[in-house]
């Protein structure tokens, strides 16, 4: 294994340091570095979506991004989308909807989800199910998941939702 | 107050209210936490090395390299788990499976050794490093090989002693055969169409991938596990370490899914060994690769034949079930006889015959997956039914009309049936499909048809559930239960059932997280029991705090009928705000075990679950694709808890089945799995969706049930395959008895119908 470095980058808009090993992929730092464990490991391939984390705006499978390459990024997980207490209207849509069964794979849903609405305030069945295609959910809570984004996009067109913006 | 017991203020109904669930917060916000991404202080990571072989003997592992690696700390086979586990074997219904290979290994994928170090990419490094020999022994693979193979894949059986009917059983030799189950009613002499069906192997798939922390000291070991029944796992525990149970700490945060993978005991026994010779805790966590290696659901071969008079009567019916059990017996033994008792479906036939086999194979092993078997007989059962009606020439809708079994009729098992609402059922799919209405059935290379099913079940027994309600003085309840949610809304349905029975509103009750130091005995979370099992419990151990109030309110002198706030009764009492009540009820339903001759009984299941589906479904002749343009899916529920819950529940397994019916496979070569991960395994996502999906059910009250509610994990996986093989049929013409229906399985078979058959593979 070879050298270890010193990586500074913007989580979840605080300025941290980790010093990471060239192989360690960002889910590993931000679960052994920082304890942020919303972002989850499951197919290890870039497929499920479990592992969503946002990067400079684009969602990305943390599984298969190495930690390296987040040195001087602006990185937002599920854990940086709620403020003071306050869910975000994505989140408080995917409770109302009972959008999850296990809870598994929720955090990177609702990281994609918030980055669709983003891009699409108001989006139809097809953008919704374009977006979340990389999102597997073996409980198949699917349907629910669809009344979520629905709802949300609601909530944040009345209330003005947060958005990664 | 609210979430106070307060006599004076009457909350309402808790039953029927779509009570959002409780833990929703912690799920949206990733707090929720599961054993996957735990870590303890010290921990220490394991890496498995495994079998590339089916079936062979050890002759040597070579760990020699893999200890020098800088890092790594222990290099274990199971010499060294035998130093501090003499004997260790476990497993529910046989003792059969090794924590680490044991002279021989019997599945390709079986964990020979396993590599301990700090930092887990050394501990996966030097598992690379790792070689064996074997003496390769002949394989079998399937279920009906097995049968009459010369092969062995165990020298000896070894029933655990926990189940009767495999006493039997104990030490016999030169057999695969873990279980036959056999049921006899009247006499079966005439057969009118034989048929056979086959499942293929499909695996759970949880998200969160097995994971169990395990942390050894002299004085007991705590275990951290992802598991769907925690008193089985300290049960099992104490067992192999010839330890009291109390010593045995089993807790069980949040679980991402199960699905029946995680139950009994997988990854328990040796997270326990590798801590007891490391003497840290240590963490085994599987990779999505891995899930392929520890249970998956049975392939069954079901040999189906049925004798039917001119009016369209069934008079007998033989059914033989072949089930593949992999390499070790797991569950198989009860996924074989319980499964095997509803072989001949929910028909009122007066001879009936069921042989239901569970077969060792040298594949891995298979266990409960959502429905404990049932849902690889109706594939048959129904098929068959569809076939025989097709052949008749009767309405498939008429022909299961007039067989079905009716509240009052004696079921093939000898058991009066009850709250079993076949006909509601049946009515309810056909309606909402529209059977009687026509439809577009398509022209040129697409073509549509219809096709539906309609399934029984009974519920895993006998079985216990313990429930405690502590009341704090303050009057706010706290229920420690043992069952599991996993994801399927048992925290929030048991908190609404505490709430009924003692008048608080749903919200206020807190359930705390399973940990057996703190939560009594429950048998599992399994087979649909939770709801109606630990709902008993509960609604007991609610009686009993209601009589202790009572008593309270008695001995500081409150006359009859007084409305004093429980607060107030505790201050008098204790002269502060001091003290608990203590309420506990204990839930066994009553049970006659089927007779070993004939299987026959007058009390096998203390409720039936009863299911059926419909789809609609347009085929491309040209591609073989087929698209479900509508899937109806109908189940029982006695009296909806949580109407939102339960519909989630239906429309999560008819979609999970969906995969199962149309693509999920996993393949072999050599008795190597071939795709061993998401890239190569699909499984349902957004695009699979049906076009329109309806998701009912009928509330026929429980008589016997928690406020006439049973469970509703299963019944809407039972009928979804054959409802899209029976829909397949109607629309081209083709019948396959082999599932998954792939575009491949379904041009092949309408070349074959044309008389234009392609090449085999």
């Amino acid at each position: 294994m070879t050298a270890a470095r010193t990586i500074a980058f913007n989580l979840n808009g605080a300025h941290v340091t980790a010093v990471v090993q060239p192989h360690h992929t960002l889910i590993e730092v931000l679960q052994a570095e920082f304890s942020l464990t919303g972002a989850r490991e499951s197919c290890g391939q870039g497929l499920c979506g479990c592992c969503t984390v946002v990067i400079n705006d684009h969602p990305v499978s943390g599984c298969l991004y190495l930690a390296a390459f987040v040195d001087g990024a602006k990185v937002t997980t599920i854990e940086g989308l709620e403020t003071a207490n306050e869910l975000s209207a994505v989140q408080q849509a995917f409770i109302e909807a009972s959008a999850f069964q296990c809870g598994y794979c929720t955090p990177g849903f609702v990281m994609m989800v918030t980055k669709l609405l983003d891009e699409h305030p108001d989006p139809d069945e097809e953008t919704i199910t374009h977006y979340l295609s990389g999102n597997l959910c073996r409980c198949a809570a699917y349907p629910e998941v669809l009344e979520a984004v629905k709802l949300a996009a609601r909530k944040r067109r009345t209330v003005g939702g947060k958005s990664l913006e | 107050m609210p979430g106070i017991i307060d006599p004076s203020v009457k909350v309402g109904s808790q039953i029927g209210r779509s009570v959002l669930r409780v833990e929703g917060r912690d799920k949206v916000t990733g707090r929720a936490e599961y054993t996957h991404t735990m870590r303890l202080p010290g921990m220490l990571h394991a890496k498995l090395f495994r079998s590339t072989v089916p079936h062979g003997k050890i002759k040597s592992v070579e760990t020699r390299a893999a200890e020098k690696l800088p890092g790594v700390l222990h290099v274990i086979t199971i010499d060294h788990v035998k130093g501090v586990i003499p004997n260790p074997y476990y497993g529910p219904a046989f003792h059969d499976q090794p924590i680490l290979a044991d002279e021989k290994v019997r599945f390709v994928g079986e964990p020979v050794a396993a590599v301990l170090a700090r930092d887990p990419h050394v501990a996966d490094q030097a598992v690379q490093l790792i070689t064996a020999e074997y003496e390769e022994l002949p394989a079998v693979y399937d279920e009906i090989d097995a049968l009459t193979a010369q092969t062995f894949v165990h020298e000896e059986l070894r029933p655990a002693g926990t189940f009767t009917d495999l006493k039997h059983l104990q030490g016999m030799t030169n057999t695969n055969v873990a279980l036959d189950y056999r049921l006899r009613r009247g006499n079966f002499e005439r057969a009118y169409a034989a048929h056979e069906f086959k499942t293929q192997k499909v695996v759970h798939l949880s998200f969160e991938p097995f994971a169990t922390i395990a942390d050894y000291r002299p004085d007991g070991v705590t275990i951290h596990t992802a598991s769907q029944g925690p008193s089985f796992v300290r049960m099992e525990i104490a067992r192999l370490l010839g330890l009291p149970e109390n010593k045995v700490r089993v807790k069980v945060p949040y679980v991402g899914s199960g699905y029946g993978s995680k139950l009994y005991i997988k990854l328990e026994a040796l997270a326990v060994a590798l801590s007891m010779i490391a003497r840290r805790p240590v963490k085994v966590a599987a990779t999505m690769e891995e899930m392929f290696y520890q249970v998956t659901k049975h392939p069954c071969t079901f040999r189906i034949k049925s004798g039917v008079d001119k009016n369209g009567k069934i008079l007998a019916r033989k059914c033989e079930v072949f089930w593949n059990g992999g390499a070790y017996a797991d569950i198989g033994p009860r996924v074989t006889q319980k499964a095997g008792l509803t072989a001949s479906g929910p028909y009122d036939i007066d001879n009936v015959d069921v042989d239901s086999y569970a077969l060792y194979t040298n594949v891995t092993p298979s266990g409960a997956l959502r429905g404990f078997g049932v849902p690889q007989l109706v594939w048959a059962y129904e098929s068959h039914m569809d076939m025989m009606a097709r052949a008749l020439n009767w309405d498939p809708a008429e022909f299961r009309r007039k067989n079905l079994l009716r509240e009052g009729s004696v079921h093939a098992t000898g058991q009066t049936l009850a709250d079993a609402p076949l006909d509601k059922v049946l009515n309810t799919v056909l309606d909402r499909i529209g059977w009687n209405q026509p439809f577009d059935r398509g022209s040129g290379s697409i073509r549509r048809g219809r096709g539906f099913g309609i399934a029984i079940k009974a519920v895993t027994s006998p079985t216990t559930s313990v429930a405690i309600i502590n009341i704090s003085a303050d009057g706010s309840p706290t229920v420690y239960c043992g069952t599991v949610d996993m994801g399927q809304g048992s925290d929030t349905a048991l908190a609404q059932l505490v709430g009924e029975a003692l008048n608080v509103p749903t919200e206020s009750v807190r359930i705390v997280q399973r940990d057996t130091d703190v939560v009594p005995y429950d048998m599992g979370t399994l087979g649909s029991r939770s709801l109606f099992h630990m709902g008993h419990a509960i609604q007991r151990a609610a009686e009993d705090v209601r009589s202790k109030i009572a008593a309270l309110r008695r001995e500081v002198g409150e006359p009859e009928g007084s409305n004093l706030p429980i607060s107030a009764l505790f201050q008098k009492r204790y002269g502060m705000q001091a003290g608990n009540i203590i309420g506990s009820g204990i839930f066994k339903p009553d049970y006659v075990p089927p007779s070993r001759e004939n299987g026959q009984s007058p009390n096998i299941t203390p409720f039936w679950l009863i299911s059926g589906a419909a789809a609609e479904v347009e085929v491309d002749t040209e591609t073989g694709h087929v698209k479900i343009t509508k899937l109806v899916n109908v189940v029982d529920t006695g009296k909806a808890v949580n109407p939102k819950i339960v519909e989630t529940q239906i429309s999560g397994g008819a979609l999970m089945q969906l995969g199962f019916t149309l693509f999920e496979k996993i393949h072999f070569d050599g008795g190597q799995i071939t795709n061993a991960s998401l890239a190569d395994y699909k499984i349902p996502g957004f695009h699979d969706l049906p076009t329109a999906m309806e998701n009912l059910y009928v509330e026929h009250e429980e008589t016997n049930g928690p406020f006439g509610a049973k469970g509703v994990g299963e019944t809407s996986m039972f009928c979804v395959s054959p409802a899209i093989a029976n829909a397949l049929d109607d629309a081209v013409g083709v019948r396959l008895t082999e599932l998954p229906l792939t575009p491949e399985a379904v041009f092949r078979a309408i070349r074959t119908k044309a008389g234009k058959p392609l090449e085999s593979e």
